[in-house]
């Protein structure tokens, strides 16, 4: 079970280690928010599996789990404003920003 | 056992402060933002982590606050960085 843990752990630190990576190599805005947001939220996952093991009681195990759930709800939120924000500042960031309007219309 | 905590723990922080070259290097704000995004998660991360090393569970309710900071930040920038597309409706 011990060897267990560390994997998820060491696995979930991977995913953290990846998506800083990600924020500070990608070329823009948007894939920065794709990165921050996927990668650190399934390294949260991961490292949630990880310690569920070593809690003492169920109360606490499931105090884990409500913090991973929310913690997903708030990035999610935040990387729909940011990405709204970007696209409000400036609508050509998006490199085939004409095209995607027109299938809208 | 609980050294793999504290190095994990570590190594978040590593990550974390090897954020702060995107807030020094952003180009634009919204950049700087996502930095205050990592802020939070590896945050959380990182409480959770030293809450199972030290024995404390208080330490996991700790946890929950920069998850919502980093929210709370976000919209504030949002709204603040942007008032003039308010105002025309």
């Amino acid at each position: 079970m011990i060897y267990l843990q560390y994997l998820l752990v060491g696995a979930g630190c991977l995913f953290f280690i990846v998506g800083t990576l990600g924020l500070l190599r990608f070329p823009d805005t948007f894939t920065r928010i794709h990165a921050i947001t996927k990668a650190d939220n399934l390294g949260l996952g991961l490292l949630m599996l990880g310690l569920l093991p070593s809690t003492e009681s169920l109360p606490q195990a499931l105090k884990l789990i409500l913090i991973w759930l929310l913690v997903l709800a708030a990035s999610a939120t935040a990387s729909y404003l940011i990405a709204h924000y970007v696209k409000a500042q400036s609508p050509d960031a998006l490199p085939h920003a004409d095209t995607t309007s027109e299938e809208q219309d | 056992m609980t050294a793999f905590w504290w190095t994990v723990a570590a190594l978040l922080l590593v990550t974390l402060l090897a954020g702060l070259i995107r807030i020094w290097r952003g180009p634009n704000p919204a950049d700087r933002m996502l930095a205050a995004q990592l802020f939070g998660t590896t945050g959380v991360a990182i409480l959770l982590l030293l809450a199972q090393a030290m024995q404390t569970p208080a330490l996991n309710d700790v946890a929950l606050v920069p998850a919502l900071l980093a929210v709370v930040a976000m919209v504030a920038f949002v709204r603040r960085a942007r008032p003039e597309a308010e105002e025309p409706e």
